[in-house]
């Protein structure tokens, strides 16, 4: 076990070597001159950058580097379509889409001779006066990093960097200057809410596990099972900067008088999963987790439980049951969980990044988290970009942010010239926002007001090509899969919606069957235990509130208007504009397609299979849509 | 105590009562298809939705706890709709072949339907598997409406957690674990699950020999053990055809395979045997007697042995499956008649 002082001396050893990362850091005391950052988040591992590190290493050795160079494999960055992503510090240079085969030239000329390597660098960070840090792009220049501050920049792998970056300062000052009450009204007064989806203030949530005889066995978990399709800051968090979720989770025990945690994290982050397990050790090692730390009589212990796969086992009630090794359906609430919670008993749960908040909220204070965002939704927020935007990544900025913003700056707009059509928030559970919403500030309330929902984050872009019947399926579909069965209205209703969906992208639906569908969409909302189904219908009734003319399209017209539903379009050749090259018809795999060479060929509609090869292939401009 | 208006009547309950308990208390009936009494609230089947003053949303007041004050209506024209809209969903996914179904008359979807005005509902679910491997009940999928109840019957009444629900959503169903056949797994074939079957989807075997409406059902006690559970026969044509546990005190609804599937059918067996028989030496074969003569060998059998080794060398012993007026009269022989204190019952091991 660790003492504070103990601790102290840690940081103070360590402070320079993490203060180094970032642009003009100081190096300090640090021992090596050049610190080589390589991303092995879950995105950069996919595309090889553990290879990578292997490599910089070998090379590094090779070049006699080792005392003066070191490696870090850190968290994620952000950027992941740009994989593998390395920075290197002091000079802040940005490489990006690294290959193996880089790496020599990049060891020989960077870290032999201290040429940057432009070429390989990301490219919007090469200006005519040099290289300008990923923190000044488009990017990483709005965006304000609480949650994810350390992912990216520390070895998630070594409590001694956490530390330096004043990790577990912030549990050292609650357990010896701070009351329970001081703790949780600072929490409340930040503003703080869940960043799991509710947006619950979690002081609140902290205050009502609080009560109770002294000597109840209480629990505090950690909700990381991120679920929602295309959200990933949760597992950001976890493989960038394990510890503040401990640290965090410890605050909370000590507040509620827990001397027992769960993080419960989905099988499928394995990197999570690992990273978790080596901190878990380091952190019993240090005495930071376990019995009286740092001799102050509080203990505090942390197990992990995996989830098996299902997207309701992040339902707080099912993620208990789950714990508690049953069949993971959702309870009904009322008991909640600060009353009766895992294994019956009062429990607290919050997600991943609403932990990753806490530390810094406690060290520098309420005001200064509540200075952030907007009046009813404090701090910043992190949104997995995706969908058809240039910078596909995640990015953490204040509440408040425009669509607008987020789309055309920090996304880098539309690829192809585009239009935008609408943006997806919340996943499943969420809703469309169309550009009438462009300009509305992102909060919990304006996004549930607009008939959307927070979620934990995703943001998926949508631009003309998209049909928005079929977005909406594509979400319902994702309900209908993950939809434990427990109740009727969701096991049921999601499906016999999806059906009616189907029949109106299918050209078979009447306008009755459109009442019918919001009819439905009602009764699913109203009528389920849990919000998975509650919630289930909001991609359908949003959709429809901002795009009913396309629902009608499908229903009246048969027409889907973005030229989407299979069953709704048929391809044509116009005869002016073909040459009869007869690519088309090389490439078509239902042999649809007839025509003599330089005649104008024919698209069989019987035969046509709408795959939609023909018309990527025509260099003409020939075959079009109906 | 806390106060709680339903329906315009205000009653008296417990703190921490659930509205459908207040309502018990009220005579205001609440329709349910998951509840279980005394069994952790489901909520799942979403029947038994209820309006309070103030509150936005509905609720399910199997699962509710009632609050001083409450003021709730369990009749209005939005919990009425939330109820047809959760029957018509269970019905579109609901065989309805309810002339076959041996749970015809007894079945409480059938009647909830019926009260709330549902009809012509297409079925338009897949037809899944019946599982028919167990030798005394059949799970028929095609007619379950998921309320869980056997599952919590089997888990927390019986104990035996033999089934839960397998895949999820709209394909789940009841079963063993890893979908096996029900003959295979660690089902003691009780029964229980099937009789807190509201619908047709787990049945006994034997219901497909009467209807409900054609039989008279006898409360008694199970012959088959000393536990002395309650239960009702049900009597067709003077024949016992099937039994249904009763709350008795020592079964509290419940009752085991024996009780269930092998205490009766013997009764009315061909093969019975109803007259006493005695194996003749020279051939080693029984032959039939009478009671007279059968009586009177024993007896003095057993005058010749208490006479030759003592009374002590005797004992009586009762079977647990005799009554007790039975076990008396047999404690009493041994005691008077043979003279002997050794005399026990099997049922006290
Ligand atoms: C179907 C469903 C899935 C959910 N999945 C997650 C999840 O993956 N991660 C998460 O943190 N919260 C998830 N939630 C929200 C949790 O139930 C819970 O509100 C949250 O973890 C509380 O933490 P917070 O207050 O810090 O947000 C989900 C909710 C529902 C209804
Ligand atoms: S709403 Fe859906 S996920 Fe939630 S309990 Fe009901 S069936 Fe399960
Ligand atoms: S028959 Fe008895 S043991 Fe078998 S599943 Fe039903 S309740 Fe469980
Ligand atoms: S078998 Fe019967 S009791 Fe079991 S879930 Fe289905 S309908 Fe309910
Ligand atoms: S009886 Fe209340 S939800 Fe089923």
């Amino acid at each position: 076990m660790i003492t504070i002082e103990q601790l102290q001396e840690i940081k103070e050893k360590n402070q320079d070597i993490v203060n180094f990362r970032k642009e003009h850091g100081e190096r300090g005391n640090g021992k090596y001159r050049s610190h080589v950052l390589v991303c092995a988040g879950t995105g950069c591992t996919s595309s090889g950058s553990q290879k990578i590190a292997d490599k910089l290493e070998e090379e590094i050795k090779a070049a006699g580097l080792e005392e003066e160079v070191c490696v870090i494999r850190t968290g994620c960055h952000g950027l992941c379509a740009l994989g593998p992503v390395m920075i290197i510090y002091p000079e802040a240079a940005f490489y990006s889409n690294m290959e193996l085969e880089h790496v020599p030239e990049i060891v020989s000329e960077h870290l032999v001779k201290g040429n940057v390597v432009t070429k390989y660098l990301y490219q919007e960070t090469v200006t005519e006066d040099g290289i300008i840090s990923m923190n000044q792009t488009n990017f990483y220049k709005p965006q304000n990093r609480v949650a994810l501050r350390n992912c990216g920049v520390i070895n998630p792998e070594c409590i001694n960097e956490y530390i330096g970056t004043g990790g577990y300062q912030a549990l050292a000052k609650v357990l010896t200057t701070m009351s329970r009450e001081d703790v949780v009204k600072c929490i409340t007064d930040s503003g703080l809410r869940g960043r799991g989806g509710g947006g619950f203030p979690t002081g609140k949530k902290w205050q009502f596990a609080m009560g109770g005889e002294p000597g109840v066995q209480k629990y505090v978990c950690c909700n990381a099972d991120e679920g929602d399709p295309g959200a990933f800051m949760d597992r950001s968090v976890l493989e960038g900067d394990p510890h503040v979720v401990f640290e965090a989770m410890a605050i909370a025990g000590y507040v509620i008088g827990a001397n027992q945690g769960y993080i419960y994290v989905r099988a499928e982050y394995p990197i999570a999963v690992d990273r978790l397990n080596i901190a878990l050790a380091q952190a019993r090692e240090y005495g930071v987790l376990g019995d009286n730390i740092f001799g102050t009589g509080f203990s505090f212990d942390i197990d992990l439980r995996l989830g098996a796969g299902a997207f309701v086992c992040g339902e707080e009630t099912a993620l208990m049951t789950s714990i508690e090794g049953n069949r993971g359906e959702p309870r009904p609430r009322p008991p909640f969980p600060a009353v009766k919670g895992l294994f019956g008993q009062p429990t607290i749960l919050n997600n991943v990044e609403t932990w990753a908040n806490i530390p810094q909220i406690i060290l520098k204070g309420a005001d200064w988290f509540a200075g952030m965002g907007t009046e009813k939704s404090r701090g910043t927020k992190v949104f997995a970009l995706g969908g058809k935007i240039n910078n596909v990544g995640l990015v953490e900025i204040p509440m408040g942010t425009t669509l607008r913003e987020v789309v055309e700056n920090i996304g880098g707009g539309i690829p192809n010239g585009k239009k935008f059509k609408a943006a997806q928030t919340g996943g499943p559970s969420g809703g469309c926002i169309s550009l009438e919403n462009y300009d509305v500030p992102i909060d919990y309330d304006n996004l549930v007001s607009i008939g959307s929902m927070m979620g934990s984050g995703g943001l998926i872009v949508m631009d003309e090509d998209d049909c928005m019947v079929d977005i909406a399926k594509f979400f319902l579909e994702f309900t209908v899969d993950e939809s434990c069965g427990k109740c009727t209205p969701c096991r049921i209703g999601t499906k016999r919606l999806l059906e009616l969906l189907n029949k109106i992208t299918d050209g078979k639906a009447e306008m009755e069957d459109l009442d019918r569908m919001v009819e439905l969409c009602n009764l699913i909302k109203e009528n389920s235990l849990c919000a998975l189904g509650q919630t289930a219908p909001n991609p359908v009734l949003s959709t429809y509130k901002y795009f009913k003319d396309e629902y009608i399209a499908h229903v009246k017209d048969k027409k889907c208007p973005a030229g989407k539903c299979k069953n709704l379009v048929s391809y044509h050749i116009d005869a002016e504009k073909c040459i009869g090259c007869g690519l088309c018809k090389k490439n078509c795999p239902g042999d649809a397609i007839t025509g003599e060479k330089k005649q104008p060929h024919e698209i069989d509609t019987a035969k046509c299979l709408k795959c939609g090869v023909c018309m990527t292939k025509c260099k003409k401009d020939a075959i079009y849509k109906a | 105590m806390i106060k709680v208006t339903i329906d315009g009547i205000t009653v008296e309950v417990e703190q921490g009562s659930t509205i459908l308990e207040a309502a018990k208390v009220a005579g205001v009936e609440i329709p349910t298809l998951c509840y279980l009494k005394d069994v952790t609230p489901e909520a799942s089947c979403r029947m038994c939705m209820v309006e309070i003053e103030g509150m936005p949303k509905l609720v399910t007041a199997c699962s509710f706890p009632a609050a001083d004050g409450n003021v709730v209506h369990t009749r209005t024209e939005r919990v009425v709709k939330a109820r047809r809209g959760v029957l018509e969903l269970l019905m579109s996914n609901h065989k309805t072949d309810c002339f076959s179904c041996p749970q015809n008359g007894m079945c409480k979807l059938q009647d909830l339907c019926f009260e709330y005005g549902v009809k012509d509902v297409p079925f338009e679910g897949v037809e899944k598997a019946i599982d028919d491997s167990n030798k005394f009940f059949t799970y028929d999928p095609n007619l379950c409406i998921l309320c869980h109840r056997c599952v919590n019957t089997c888990q927390k009444r019986t104990c035996r957690g033999s089934i839960d629900t397998t895949q999820r959503g709209f394909k789940s169903v009841i079963s063993p674990a890893f979908g096996m056949d029900w003959a295979d797994s660690n089902c003691e074939s009780c029964g229980n699950c099937v009789q807190a079957c509201p619908t047709g989807a787990l049945t006994m075997k034997k219901q497909k020999t009467y209807r409900h409406w054609d039989v008279e059902k006898v409360l008694t006690t199970c012959p088959h053990c000393a536990t002395g559970c309650q239960y009702y026969v049900y009597v067709k044509d003077n024949r016992v055809v099937d039994v249904e546990a009763a709350d008795g005190p020592s079964n509290r609804g419940l009752l085991c395979v024996k009780g269930r599937s092998a205490s009766f059918d013997f009764a009315q067996c061909d093969e019975r045997i109803t007259t006493p028989l005695i194996k003749d030496r020279e051939t080693g074969e029984f032959r039939e007697a009478g009671w007279d003569e059968a009586l009177d060998l024993v007896a003095s059998k057993f005058t010749e042995l208490k006479k030759t080794y003592g009374g002590q060398a005797l004992a009586g012993f009762a079977c647990s499956r005799s009554t007790n007026e039975d076990i008396y009269m047999l404690q009493k022989m041994t005691r008077v008649a043979f003279e002997s204190n050794n005399t026990d019952n099997c049922a006290r091991v």
